[in-house]
């Protein structure tokens, strides 16, 4: 599979302080990939260099197969998170202000702009000065300017924030649209519900270093630790738990007295469930059957403790 | 590709067409000249009002000291108490009275002489008051003596010496201080112009940092052209507002003169008037159009081309270094009250600059202190442009000071704007505290 980027081994730092050591990601090409870790990590610093404001002291970036120069600045379109605009400057100016640094001309950045603005429906927005605008208004042309080079590779940080649920949904569908669209796009954040939904591949960065990176997928099946929840319907409940109990490991159990349903949560030593469903098969009615798997909030979690741990 | 012009064109139009920029271009001149014309209005009327003494003389004495001029009138009480006079000063509502009582001989006389007034005169009566009779004291004792009133008034003619150049060339008093005046004003534009402009780019830098938007634009540009995009934008705004505050404030001038009817050519006349020439005599105003003529000739003979050519040079020069300070400290600090600890130590040398300029030049042009100051990157453009009015070569400032001045500024401002970028470029996108002096040292050392 080809990539989009390709960072290796790189490393920097601000005189003691180390923001990033020895990081490696793959990126591949049309991909949502998340850039996931706490605050302080070393995040910024690699979306910094790759956006080409600061430079690594080790290691090497590569853009499309070749080493990152300034020509690719044109390809990238960046959303940081600290983010803003001239307030005092009109909506239109702006943006085609912003388009003409990113390397558009006037016209086609002009042609584009009034395309986007339909599209978000904020074409009257045009002769507003920012500071006239809220800030959800101001974050949607952000938005529009990011994007409006049609880059290769997109990087958000943070996107959502300062979006009501109705806009952020807005632009959730914009992102996924312009995923379709063969754009590669690095998502940064800590918002774990938006990473199940949108990013195919995550990399999770812990104190300067990464700690975890692939498909979210992969890295889930690899977090599942065989539990499964298995609800069952039974007369002899005290006999069967004790049966159970013998052969496999049971986390935890309750009786549901509406229901009539025992939930049980059970620890196989694989993910063969064969075994223990010809066993339940002949004892009881299985209502539920289904594996745990990991949220990415739990993956998150889970790895920076352990990872905490393995340094104490 | 190159961004810098859409760069300055932004900042150029993003300053002029900022409300407190258009305010001050438009008002300012309207400002200046309307001081100017009060001024000149207020010297008129002040002129034209008339002080009226009263004279009491009961002295054998003084019969032609106190006769009526244009600034003061004398009106002169006979054969009445000094009692009466005085009441008669104050209900003619007079400026005051004075008293020359009847003694035996002028020193007495001029020991009991009174002026009377309602309130404490001013210095400018009594000064006349007081040369008078002095002038009268010393006659009668020259008369004592066995000089004759001819002889005096031979003696007591002006005495101005004679100067020339080493050439032979008529040289006129007072031209060193009319080409210190000129380099001067040329040092303070400078000056000015970097305290002024200097601050709009630490406040554009500022403005930037408090919107976030600096993140945006420097992942398209690099930062040191962000940085000098805004220098130049900000400066190419500035020469603007000069240039309008100059054909402006001359047209305005030239209007309100017309409409007020005053001549500008008495305002220069009363003001260049030097003290002791008030006895004007038809000898000493044609002294006076000769002199005009020849300062007039000094001032053509400086060297206005080479002046304006360095000028720019070291407005230029200097103006990059200053506001690449400024655009430093700008992307230092996170609000404008933070940024007062820095700019002191920047203004300190553009003060002394000018001071030093004043105080050394003047009397020194080519002395220790002046070409040392002339030399040091920091206080050059202004100091060396006071200097410049001398000339350049012999008699003037040596070639290669020149040549050596403006050496080391080119190097100082590579240097300096080299440190600044380093500072911007770590600055900007620093928030939170206020760094100190040591950990903007440690931003020099970090890696790009």
């Amino acid at each position: 599979m080809s990539h989009i980027l390709v960072a290796s081994d790189v490393t920097k730092q601000f005189g003691s302080h180390t923001a990033l050591k020895n990081v490696s990601l793959e990126i591949p090409k049309n991909s949502i990939y998340g850039l996931l870790g706490p605050n302080g990590a070393g995040k910024t610093t690699l979306i910094r260099i790759i956006n080409q404001i600061t430079f690594p002291d080790q290691g090497a970036v590569y853009f499309d197969g070749e080493l990152l120069k300034s020509e690719h600045i044109a390809q990238i379109g960046y959303l940081p998170e600290e983010r803003g605009l001239y307030k005092s400057m009109k909506v239109g100016e702006q943006a085609l202000y912003l388009a003409q640094l990113k390397g558009l001309s006037k016209a086609e950045a002009r042609k584009r702009l009034k395309y986007w603005f339909e599209r978000l429906e904020i074409g009257d927005w045009w002769n507003k000065k920012i500071q006239e605008l809220s800030k959800g208004m101001a974050q949607k042309i952000q938005f529009v300017v990011t994007v409006l080079h049609e880059p290769k590779l997109l990087i958000f940080d943070e996107p959502f924030s300062g979006f009501d649920p109705i806009n952020a949904n807005i632009i959730k569908e914009q992102i996924l649209s312009l995923k379709e669209n063969g754009t590669s796009i690095i998502f940064s954040t800590h918002r774990m519900e938006s990473v199940e939904e949108l990013c195919e591949y995550i990399a999770l960065i812990h104190k300067s270093e990464k700690i975890l990176d692939g498909k979210l997928s992969d890295i889930k099946r690899a977090y599942k630790n065989n539990i499964f929840e298995i609800g069952l319907e039974t007369d002899n409940q005290q006999g069967l738990i004790h049966e159970m109990e013998d052969k496999f490991h049971i986390i935890s159990q309750d009786y549901d007295s509406i229901e009539n349903q025992l939930n049980l949560r059970v620890q196989l030593p694989s993910n063969q469930s064969g075994e223990i469903l010809s066993f339940l098969g002949s004892r009881a009615n299985v209502n539920g059957f289904v594996e745990t798997i990991p949220s990415a909030n739990d993956i998150f979690i889970r790895t920076i403790q352990n990872k905490n741990i393995d340094n104490e | 590709m190159n961004k810098l012009p859409l760069i300055i064109k932004r900042e150029y139009i993003a300053k002029v067409r900022n409300k407190s920029f258009v305010v001050m271009t438009f008002l300012s001149p309207i400002l200046m000249v309307g001081m100017v014309l009060l001024i000149a209005y207020l010297t008129q009327l002040n002129d034209t009002e008339k002080k009226v003494i009263g004279v009491l003389n009961e002295s054998g004495y003084f019969a032609n000291e106190f006769v009526t001029t244009e600034a003061t009138s004398y009106i002169n009480f006979q054969d009445i108490t000094l009692a009466q006079a005085k009441d008669s000063t104050m209900g003619l509502g007079f400026y005051g009275l004075i008293y020359l009582p009847d003694e035996p001989n002028l020193e007495q006389v001029a020991q009991r002489a009174f002026f009377y007034s309602k309130d404490a005169p001013s210095a400018t009566v009594l000064n006349k008051l007081e040369k008078s009779i002095t002038g009268r004291l010393r006659q009668e004792r020259l008369r004592e003596l066995g000089v004759s009133p001819k002889e005096y008034a031979e003696m007591d003619r002006d005495y101005t010496i004679n100067i020339e150049t080493f050439d032979g060339l008529q040289n006129v008093k007072g031209i060193n201080e009319i080409k210190a005046i000129i380099g001067g004003a040329f040092g303070y534009l400078i000056m000015m112009f970097i305290i002024i402009y200097g601050g709009f780019v630490m406040r554009s830098v500022i403005e930037e940092k408090t919107s976030r938007i600096i993140e945006v634009i420097i992942s398209s540009v690099k930062p040191f052209h962000l940085m000098m995009g805004k220098i130049i934008g900000t400066s190419l705004a500035g020469i603007t507002q000069f240039g309008i505050w100059i054909i402006s404030g001359a047209i305005l001038l030239f209007i309100g003169l017309a409409i007020f009817d005053i001549d500008p050519a008495s305002l220069t006349k009363g003001s260049g008037m030097a003290p002791g020439m008030g006895n004007t005599t038809n000898v000493d105003v044609d002294a006076l159009t000769q002199n005009i003529q020849l300062y007039t000739q000094e001032i053509f003979e400086l060297p206005i081309f080479a002046m304006l050519f360095f000028f720019i040079v070291y407005f230029m020069l200097g103006y990059l270094i200053y506001s690449s300070i400024y655009a430093a400290i700008g992307a230092a600090v996170d609000n404008e009250t933070d940024t007062q600890q820095f700019i002191f130590p920047v203004i300190l040398p553009l003060m002394l600059a000018i001071y030093v300029g004043f105080f050394s030049v003047f009397s020194n042009p080519n002395g220790p202190i002046a070409v040392g100051f002339s030399l040091f990157p920091l206080t050059s453009p202004i100091v060396m442009l006071m200097r410049l009015p001398w000339g350049i070569g012999e008699g003037g400032v040596p070639v290669w000071q020149l040549i050596a001045s403006i050496l080391i500024l080119i190097g100082t401002f590579i240097g300096i704007v080299w440190v600044a970028a380093k500072i911007y470029r770590v600055g900007i996108l620093m928030y939170g505290k206020k760094p100190s002096y040591k950990e903007l040292y440690k931003w020099l050392k970090y890696s790009s």
